[in-house]
């Protein structure tokens, strides 16, 4: 099967090592995986923050960089969500709406791809050790994906999963609000390490770059003996 | 009090918030509280989603046709013998209310509680013309005690203080000596408001819903007093938005079931009261004057508007409950008697920019608000709306905001530049850099350096990788 991967800025700036990952898997469940080189970023930041004019430019590059896909695999709840809303944005404009709607359509986060198009449940993966997930607002809230990662944490062997008490909760990144609103981020963000280190977890898994970037980021200035993992590394894990 | 609560800018206001540890430890704990007993209240039902539905419908529909069944309110009210003022302002209803009241030479009026009466300001008009005003709902009348003390959220006004905190109120004001247990609280508070029911001359409440088909007001409860403020006093004035109303008994019916559930938890409240105008003959009890106060202040304004929706709002604050950021900040934080989520995209709509500028971006758009309201709205999304217009169309954000958002976008729809900033990104960053982290970020990096590591940029490009990796060498 042919997936196009939608990798995500954050993946093509910092977190490279989440990209890999994702390659890996979902070649190894047998996809063929194409990167276009045309791809930035969906847009969300400056979306968000109320410059909806502005990011349209960047959202047709995207819509652009996608149109031959079949398949767009993202490794983020979040962006995917925000190419879902991609029709909303141009619901006016009767050149893009059609071509925002079909980029849409095919797009999906990578655990929902393999669970609910590749019909796996069991990657093959390996992780000794306790983890925790957090489930991020914007996949399971907005895009309506709660059971794909569960689903394959649970037959990952060697890996013991624990609760994350108030599990629903958001961390507190929320995109510029954590630059924005910097002290109560700060609030959300503790109370959220606090919940994780109450598990006793080794791990701290997530399926979205940007809520792991925030939580691990105050996890290690803490100085917290907890890895964070995203999902695509516990799945790459052997 | 006005809709605008507290001073100082919103940053002051939440810092003090979240120094309180008083207050956030009475938050947290009650938004677990309540949110726990809403999700068994609407598990309970087994179909909640087909009832949200039917009350956003319900909603929208009043909405859509709000100038017929005012219109239809009105004249059952007028029919059943009661007055309907209806005032355009704040200063208006309060104008009128004031009239009668004066009219009427009444020295003591009891209040049940009620969010527009503060929205316009009614205590301060009615002190102003000489009255004693008594609230009677408990949490109000505890911060009535506490000098005034404005609600901190729209269910329950008094959530930021705990037991103790209540009980040296008490102490301090009125010399009580007993313990903090809460029905000992109670008592104390039943003891000194009963007698002022029975001297009341004038009782002022507001409005859950009103029903247009037969003229009726209906007052959601759990200690009664909605019944005693609108029984005794032999004047009654009822103040309502105005677009509190249903069609019929019927709508209610749903509308009181999903509230009760997602405010509180409850299948029903204690008491549901309702009256259909003056006391007639036969009647044992009620009014022998009934007012019927319609305030539009502002939200004719909002109909036929992208923020129209948020005018279904039947004010249950289960968004406020669900809410991370009120969490932490709690209800004066928000500068305004509409706090959380609901308060966030109300407040500038009804009061404007100049004031409430911050609030939409008080929300990580987590979309936790939009999940629990009871009927559909979408609050994160017109929170987003909010953001929009104060830079689209208010010109109101930061100039620094502007530059960098113009240069993502500009980043952003230019996959060379975009492609080329991957390359050059790690040798651009690198004097911030430390090993795989960045602790000290410069510009807008620096408030999220403060307290977490930012991850350095990709050592090995990614892109490059993904061209040059030998293929199904992950086998």
């Amino acid at each position: 099967m042919k997936v196009t991967l939608f990798a995500t800025c954050m993946v093509d700036l910092f977190q490279g090592n989440v990209g890999k990952a994702t390659v890996e898997v979902l070649e190894r469940l047998g996809c063929e995986i194409d990167f276009p080189e045309a791809q930035t970023c969906c847009g969300q930041p400056a979306y968000n923050s109320g410059y909806v004019e502005e990011t349209k430019a960047a959202m047709k590059k995207m819509i652009q960089a996608f149109e031959h896909a079949e398949y767009i695999v993202c490794p983020s709840g979040s962006c995917a969500y925000f190419f879902k809303e991609y029709p909303h944005v141009f619901k006016d404009d009767p050149v893009w709406k059609p071509k925002a709607q079909a980029l849409a359509d095919k797009t999906y986060e990578f655990t929902q791809f393999i669970v609910e198009v590749l019909k796996v449940k069991d990657v093959g993966a390996r992780l000794n050790g306790k983890a925790t997930y957090h489930t991020s607002c914007h996949m399971t809230r907005l895009l309506g994906v709660k059971e794909p990662p569960m689903e394959l944490l649970k037959h990952v062997k060697g890996l013991e999963f624990t609760e994350l008490p108030n599990k629903e909760q958001c961390c507190g990144f929320g995109g510029t609000f954590a630059v924005k609103m910097p002290d109560i981020s700060e609030q959300m963000v503790d109370e959220k390490v606090e919940h994780v280190e109450e598990t006793g977890a080794e791990y701290l898994v997530g399926a979205d770059a940007a809520c792991l970037m925030n939580i691990g980021g105050r996890i290690n200035r803490e100085g917290k003996n907890i890895k964070v993992m995203h999902i695509a590394e516990v799945l790459n894990s052997r | 009090m006005a809709m605008k609560i507290g001073t100082g800018e919103f940053n002051d206001r939440v810092g003090t918030g979240i120094k309180d540890s008083f207050m956030r430890g009475a938050v947290s704990s009650a938004q677990e509280r309540f949110q726990s007993r809403r999700l068994s209240a609407a598990e309970e039902l087994g179909n909640w989603e087909d009832w949200r539905s039917h009350g956003e419908e319900i909603r929208q529909h009043v909405l859509e046709n709000l100038d017929y069944y005012l219109y239809q309110l009105s004249e059952n009210v007028s029919k059943r013998g009661g007055h309907v003022f209806f005032a355009q302002t704040a200063e208006e209803a309060s104008e009128y209310i004031k009239n009668v009241v004066e009219k009427k030479e009444a020295k003591k009026i009891v209040k049940s509680k009620s969010m527009v009466t503060e929205e316009i300001n009614l205590n301060a008009a009615l002190e102003e013309a000489g009255c004693d005003v008594i609230e009677t709902d408990l949490g109000e009348y505890i911060l009535q005690v506490d000098d005034h003390e404005p609600p901190s959220h729209i269910v329950v006004p008094a959530l930021h203080k705990n037991r103790q905190q209540i009980r040296d109120v008490f102490k301090e004001k009125h010399g009580y000596d007993k313990s903090d247990e809460p029905e000992e609280l109670a008592l104390h508070a039943r003891e000194k408001l009963r007698q002022e029911y029975l001297n009341a001359d004038v009782g002022i409440t507001g409005c859950n819903f009103a029903i247009a088909e037969t003229g009726s007001v209906t007052l959601v409860t759990n200690e009664g007093n909605a019944d005693l403020v609108m029984a005794l006093p032999k004047t009654q004035i009822t103040v309502m938005g105005m677009e509190r109303l249903v069609p019929t008994f019927e709508e209610m019916e749903v509308l009181v079931s999903l509230l009760t559930r997602s405010a509180v938890g409850q299948k029903l409240t204690s008491y549901i009261t309702t009256v259909t105008g003056p006391k007639e003959e036969g009647d044992v009890d009620g009014p022998e004057e009934f007012h019927l106060v319609v305030v539009d202040n502002g939200r004719s304004g909002i109909l036929g508007g992208e923020f129209q929706s948020v005018l279904q709002c039947i004010r249950c604050a289960a968004c406020v409950n669900a809410c991370p950021v009120y969490r932490h900040v709690g209800g004066h934080s928000y500068g305004s008697i509409y706090s959380g989520p609901i308060g966030a995209v109300l407040s500038p709509l009804l009061g404007g920019y100049d004031d409430f500028k911050e609030l939409p971006y008080a929300s990580t758009l987590c979309g936790a608000c939009t999940e629990a309201c009871p009927v559909k709205i979408p609050l994160h999304e017109l929170l987003h709306k909010h953001r929009q217009v104060i830079v689209e169309k208010e010109g109101r954000a930061p100039v620094s905001e502007k530059l960098l958002m113009k240069a993502y976008a500009f980043g952003a729809s230019s996959p060379s530049l975009f492609k080329f900033a991957t390359k050059i990104a790690p040798t651009v960053t690198s004097p911030f850099t430390d090993g795989d982290k960045i602790t000290k970020g410069p510009g807008p990096l620096k408030a999220w350096t403060n307290i977490r590591d930012f991850p350095a940029p990709n050592k090995e490009n990614f892109r490059d990788w993904f061209k040059n990796r030998p293929k199904g060498g992950a086998n």
